[in-house]
């Protein structure tokens, strides 16, 4: 099993390390006090080839395999979550249309999302469903050939600065998923601040009122929305989530290293103390095991294996629970100056308790892990079993 | 069974007990269904069988049996190659 970088691989990253020291990671924490993601800075992204970059290149986008997708969601975690969330759910949209989406809407829409001249966002939560996304309220309901959406949608990252919103609505009471444009009348945002993480992700409450959308917009069948939407794209959030959440805990380990190098107590300096040495200790152990479950998962995806959903799960799952330790303890070490803002280890802090509850809670991660464990138990039952029916069948 | 049944079903055997499954059981009907399985359903069946799963063929009349799996597979023009 391969899990060096190419050659490749490791140019990109190195690429996407230095854009995002330059470009994003200096204004981090203004965005994060501001609870404002600078649109200069986004158009820099786009720019750069980093929002939709995951499409293909016949539509524009630059084709990323899913490890350098992988590579470029850490080097963003590690800078701004911020960044990195609204990255991803502009990706999420685009790639749902990509996979479920007919040939029209791709033309329509896909080398708009990959230039980012068009901002995605993906409308899924409200206000009283999260995790559990098939009792959705919001309504679509067939009118003279149209749709008309009613209901409203929250915590939708990216949707105060969003073109294109990924809707997931009731139709004839079956999940679906339709596209809405931020122009459509009946269609209004309200931003949402004061967040305790991701501040900067332009979060919004959006809703519709009699909004009427053409019968276009609908992407894949009706009553195929949580299978197109939740399942396709989230898994894809969920990935990102991970690897976002092994640059938070890369960029831990780097405050921790930095701080305690230079701060001395009792005579030494902190990285003499062994109590502080067992932090570092676990930070490290921890941000590698979560980085390679990421490698895996990244190229699960890349090879199209069924696995990837759950290995997916499992990568995100750690990973979050991983950069959550890890920002504990680094908010930990660096004591009162920790808890400060001339530190960024306290939104590291901040947005750690985001990965744990976005794109899968680590409680639903936590059920579906379980039920995953006895599946690769019967998996492995079965692979003997359709070997030994098989055999007949081989040759020689 | 053919091949691609026995294949189909061995996948089917991790999520629910088979073994009484007969091809033109409905397993949606038997309640096993929710997105997440139907989109394992739908990645392994595009890497295993070499084909790709498309809007049109989202359809529960697709993926409702084993039968109806294996039609599909063979109707996508390029059954698999290991026979």
């Amino acid at each position: 099993m391969e899990i060096e970088l190419t050659q490749q691989q490791q140019r990109e990253r190195d690429n996407f390390r230095r854009f995002a020291s330059a470009e994003i990671e200096p204004y981090a924490d203004q965005a994060d006090r501001e609870g404002r993601f600078s649109q200069e800075a986004l158009r820099k992204i786009a720019e750069s080839g980093r929002l939709g970059g995951i499409l293909p290149m016949e539509w524009g986008g630059r084709g990323m395999d899913m490890i350098t997708y992988g590579l470029l969601h850490e080097e963003m975690g590690k800078a701004c979550s911020s960044a990195r969330s609204i990255i991803t759910v502009h990706d999420m949209v685009a790639m749902a249309i990509l996979k479920w989406g007919n040939e029209r809407q791709r033309k329509r829409l896909l080398p708009g999302l990959a230039s980012g001249k068009s901002i995605g966002a993906f409308a899924v939560s409200e206000p009283n469903v999260g995790s559990d996304a098939k009792s959705i309220e919001t309504t679509a309901t067939r009118s003279n050939g149209s749709y008309i959406l009613n209901g409203s949608k929250k915590w939708i990252t990216g949707g105060q600065i969003a073109d294109l919103f990924l809707v997931l609505a009731r139709c004839e009471n079956k999940p679906s998923a339709f596209l809405v444009e931020r122009d459509r009348p009946g269609f209004s945002v309200e931003p949402i601040t004061g967040l305790l993480g991701l501040r900067a992700s332009m979060a919004a409450e959006i809703s519709f009122h009699q909004c009427e959308i053409p019968p276009e917009n609908l992407i894949g069948r009706v009553g195929f929305g949580l299978m197109s939407i939740v399942v396709t794209a989230l898994s894809l959030g969920r990935y990102s989530v991970a690897w976002g959440s092994v640059g938070i805990a890369q960029a831990c380990l780097d405050a921790c290293i930095r701080y305690t190098s230079r701060r001395r107590q009792f005579g030494a300096l902190l990285k003499e103390h062994q109590l502080i040495q067992e932090m570092i200790a676990e930070m490290t152990a921890n941000l590698k095991a979560a980085r390679l479950l990421c490698y895996h998962a990244g190229r699960l995806k890349q090879e199209g294996d069924s696995r990837e959903i759950m290995e997916t799960f499992v990568a995100k799952y750690f990973a979050s629970r991983a950069a959550m330790r890890a920002a504990s303890d680094a908010v930990q070490i660096h004591g009162a100056n920790g808890c400060a803002s001339e530190y960024p280890v306290q939104r590291y802090l901040r947005d750690a308790k985001v990965m744990e509850i976005i794109e899968g809670s680590s409680q639903i991660s936590q059920l579906l892990i379980a039920k995953y464990a006895f599946q690769e138990h019967e998996r492995s039952e079965s692979e003997i079993a359709v070997s030994g029916e098989t055999m007949n069948f081989s040759s020689p | 069974m053919d091949d691609s049944k026995i294949k189909i079903k061995a996948f089917l055997s991790q999520f629910f007990q088979t073994a009484e499954l007969k091809e033109n059981d409905d397993i949606f009907a038997l309640g096993f269904v929710n997105s997440l399985f139907a989109m394992q359903l739908v990645t392994w069946v595009e890497k295993e069988f070499g084909i790709q799963i498309e809007d049109e063929d989202l359809d529960i009349e697709n993926f409702n049996t084993i039968a109806a799996i294996a039609d599909l597979v063979a109707r996508k023009g390029r059954l698999a190659q290991s026979a």
